[in-house]
C-alpha cells in the first residue's frame, strides 16, 4: 500500500493542488504530468495516424517491383536516392511504403488479437469471479491448462496449419492471449461482489446479467483498459515472431517481421533491411507498453507489478 | 506434506491429459493429415485410400484414444514428413535445446539478480530508475530482430562468436544470452519487488537495530525469503525457454527441439507438431510442480493452499 501512496504522491505533486479537483480532472492532471505515458501516448498516435493515412503519405505502392533499383541504401548512406528515402529491398520495392503499410498490419493485429482476448478473458473472470463454486474452479482450471500450453509454439502451428491470413493470425493470437485479463477481473469482480451497493442493486430486484452488466463492468473498465493496451504490444510482438519464421503473414503483404526475413539474407551488406523494420517494431511496443504502464499507474496503481 | 504433493500430482496428470486432448483436437481440426501424405495435386481417390489405410476416417475421439493408448506403450507415433519414429526425432534434438534453456538461464539469473539487488538497496535511486527503464526497453524488443543484431555485431563486425551452427560451445553462448535476455525483465521486477518488501518487514528491522548493514544484512537475511517467488518464476520462465527456443534456434541455426518444431509445421507434419507440443507442455507441468513442492517443503504455510 505504501508503494501506491508514493506513485500517487509523486503524480499529484502537493496536496493543496489536487484537493479541490473532481476525479475526472484529477486523472487528467496525472496523465499530463506522467512522462512515460505522454512520451508512449504520442508516438502510438503518430504511429496510428502514419498507418491510417498510409495510402496518402506512402510514396510508392508497397507492392511496386523495380528490378532496376534494387537494395537501394537509405537517403543518409552512400549511393541513397531521395526518391526512396529508405531505401529498396531486394525486389526494388519502397522501403518506407512499406514499413508504413506494415504499420497497418500490425496494428491491425495486435488490436484484433486483444480484443479478442478481451471478450474470452473477461466472460470468464467476470463469470469466475461473480458466481464463484464449480464456476470459478472450472475456470481457474482452464487458466493452469492454458497457461502450462507452449503458446508460440502451439500458435505457430495452428496458423500454419489452417492456412496464414491476417485474419486467422489475430484470431490464432487472440485465442491464446486470455489469462492477464481473466486473473485481473477475476479478482477485481470478487472484491466488487462484496461491496454494499451490489447488495442494494440486488435489494431493489436487479438481475444478475443487469448487476454484471451496470455494476460491475463498468468498475473494471480501467483495468481492462490497462491489459488491452499492454496486450496489444504482446500480440504485435507474436505476430512479428510468426510471420518472421515463415509461418505468419505471407509475402507479398508487408510485415515488419516478415521484412525482418526477407532482409535477412542481405544483412551482411545492407543490414538497414533489417535494423529498420525491428526499430518500428520496437517503437510500436515500447510506446503501447509505456502507455499501458501510465494508464495504470494513473487510474490502477495498487495492480502495479 | 505428501498429502500435498499427492493433489498437486494428481492436478499435473489431469492438466496434463487435458492439454494433450486440446492440442490432439486443435491440431487435428486445422488439417486433413491425409491430405498431407498424399501430397499436393492428388487424385482424391489416393487421399481416400490414405484416409483409409491410417484410420483418419475414424472419429475424432477414436483416434486420440489409439494415440494415448500409443503413447501409454511407448509409442510416440511415425512422423509423416521425416518417415521415422517421432521418439527417435525428438532425442536426436533434446541435448540441443536442454543445453540451450539451461544456458538461457544463467544468463537470466546473472543479468537479472544482481539488477534487483542493485536496484533494491536504493530504491527510486538513479541505478534503480535504469534497471526499470532498461526492463521496459528490453521487453518491447523481438528477440529474433536482437539475434540478428548479434550476428552482425559479434560475428561480421567484431568477429568473436561463431554466426551459426551448434558443434561447439562457443556456439550457444549468443544464442543463450539472447534467450536469456528475454527474461530479464520479469525476473528483474519480481526480485525488485520481493526485495522491498522483505527489506520494510519488521526482522530486517530488527537485524538492522543489530547493527547489520549493506551486503551482510541483504545475503543473509533479506534474499533468502525473497527468493522464494523468482524460484517459481525460474521453472517458469526455464519452460518458457523451450518455446523461445524455435525462434532463436531458427536465428542461430542450431538444430534443436525449436527447429524440429519450425520444420515440422512447415511441412505439415501433425504426429510430430503434436508430439512436440505434448512434450512441451509436460515438461511445464513437471517443472511448475517440482517448484510447487520445493516452496511447501521450504515454507510450510504453503502446504495450506
Amino acid at each position: 500500500m505504501a508503494r501506491v501512496e508514493q506513485i500517487e504522491r509523486e503524480l499529484d505533486g502537493p496536496d493543496e493542488a489536487v484537493s479541490s479537483l473532481t476525479t475526472k480532472a484529477l486523472m487528467r492532471r496525472r496523465m499530463l504530468r506522467h512522462k512515460g505515458f505522454l512520451f508512449g501516448a504520442t508516438v502510438l498516435f503518430s504511429l496510428v495516424f502514419l498507418a491510417i493515412f498510409a495510402p496518402l503519405i506512402a510514396p510508392f505502392d508497397p507492392l511496386d517491383q523495380s528490378l532496376a533499383r534494387r537494395l537501394l541504401p537509405p537517403v543518409w548512406s552512400e549511393g541513397g536516392v531521395w526518391d526512396h528515402l529508405l531505401g529498396t529491398d531486394h525486389l526494388g520495392r519502397d522501403y518506407l511504403s512499406r514499413l508504413l503499410y506494415g504499420a497497418r498490419i500490425s496494428l491491425m493485429v495486435g488490436i484484433g488479437a486483444a480484443t479478442v482476448g478481451l471478450l474470452i478473458g473477461v466472460t470468464l473472470g467476470v463469470c469466475a469471479g461473480y458466481f464463484g463454486g464449480w464456476i470459478d474452479q472450472v475456470v481457474s482450471y482452464l487458466l493452469t491448462c492454458q497457461l502450462a500450453l507452449p503458446g508460440l509454439l502451439l500458435a505457430m502451428s495452428l496458423v500454419f496449419l489452417i492456412g496464414p491470413s491476417v485474419f486467422v493470425v489475430i484470431c490464432v493470437i487472440g485465442v491464446l492471449h486470455w489469462t492477464y485479463y481473466l486473473v485481473v477481473t477475476r479478482t477485481a469482480t470478487m472484491q466488487i461482489k462484496q461491496l454494499d451497493y451490489i447488495s442494494s442493486a440486488r435489494a431493489i430486484g436487479s438481475s444478475n446479467s443487469q448487476i454484471i452488466f451496470y455494476e460491475i463492468l463498468p468498475n473494471l473498465l480501467n483495468q481492462i483498459i490497462v491489459i488491452f493496451t499492454l496486450e496489444i504490444g504482446i500480440a504485435i510482438l507474436a505476430e512479428a515472431a510468426l510471420s518472421f519464421l515463415g509461418v505468419g503473414i505471407q509475402a507479398p503483404t508487408p510485415s515488419w517481421g516478415l521484412m525482418i526475413a526477407e532482409g535477412k539474407t542481405a544483412m551482411f551488406y545492407r543490414p538497414w533491411l533489417v535494423i529498420l523494420p525491428g526499430i518500428a517494431i520496437f517503437m510500436l511496443v515500447i510506446s503501447t507498453n509505456l502507455m499501458g504502464d501510465g494508464l495504470r499507474d494513473v487510474t490502477a496503481p495498487e495492480n502495479r507489478n | 506434506m505428501i498429502n500435498y504433493a499427492l493433489k498437486r500430482g494428481a492436478l499435473a496428470l489431469l492438466v496434463a491429459f487435458t492439454v494433450s486432448l486440446a492440442t490432439f483436437f486443435l491440431l487435428n481440426f486445422s488439417t486433413d493429415p491425409a491430405e498431407v501424405i498424399a501430397g499436393e495435386d492428388a487424385e482424391p481417390e489416393v487421399v481416400e485410400v490414405i484416409r483409409e489405410q491410417y484410420g483418419f476416417n475414424r472419429p475424432l475421439i477414436v483416434q486420440y484414444g489409439s494415440w494415448l493408448k500409443g503413447l501409454s506403450q511407448g509409442d510416440f507415433g511415425e512422423s509423416y514428413y521425416w518417415r521415422r519414429p517421432v521418439l527417435d526425432l525428438v532425442i536426436e534434438h533434446a541435448p540441443v535445446t536442454i543445453q540451450l534453456a539451461l544456458m538461457a538461464v544463467f544468463v537470466t539469473i546473472v543479468v537479472a539478480l544482481p539488477l534487483a539487488i542493485f536496484a533494491a538497496m536504493k530504491p527510486n535511486s538513479i541505478v534503480d530508475r535504469m534497471a526499470l527503464s532498461t526492463a521496459v526497453a528490453a521487453q518491447a524488443i523481438p528477440n529474433f530482430w536482437l539475434g540478428l543484431l548479434f550476428i552482425i555485431l559479434f560475428a561480421v563486425t567484431f568477429p568473436i562468436f561463431p554466426v551459426s551452427g551448434d558443434s561447439s560451445f562457443a556456439h550457444f553462448i549468443m544464442p543463450a544470452i539472447v534467450l536469456g535476455t528475454s527474461s530479464v525483465p520479469a525476473v528483474m521486477r519480481l526480485a525488485r519487488t520481493g526485495l522491498l518488501d522483505v527489506l520494510s518487514s519488521d526482522y530486517i528491522r530488527t537485524a538492522r537495530s543489530k547493527g547489520y548493514r549493506g551486503t551482510t544484512l541483504l545475503v543473509r537475511h533479506a534474499l533468502r525469503n525473497a527468493m522464494l517467488p523468482v524460484v517459481s518464476v525460474m521453472a517458469i520462465q526455464l519452460g518458457h525457454k523451450l518455446g523461445g527456443s524455435v525462434v532463436v534456434e531458427s536465428v542461430f541455426a542450431l538444430n534443436g527441439l525449436g527447429r524440429l518444431a519450425l520444420d515440422s509445421i512447415l511441412g505439415s507434419d501433425v504426429p510430430t507438431v503434436q508430439m512436440l507440443v505434448f512434450v512441451f507442455a509436460l515438461i511445464f507441468v513437471l517443472l511448475t510442480f517440482l517448484s510447487d513442492i520445493l516452496n511447501a517443503w521450504i515454507d510450510p504455510r504453503m502446504r495450506l493452499r
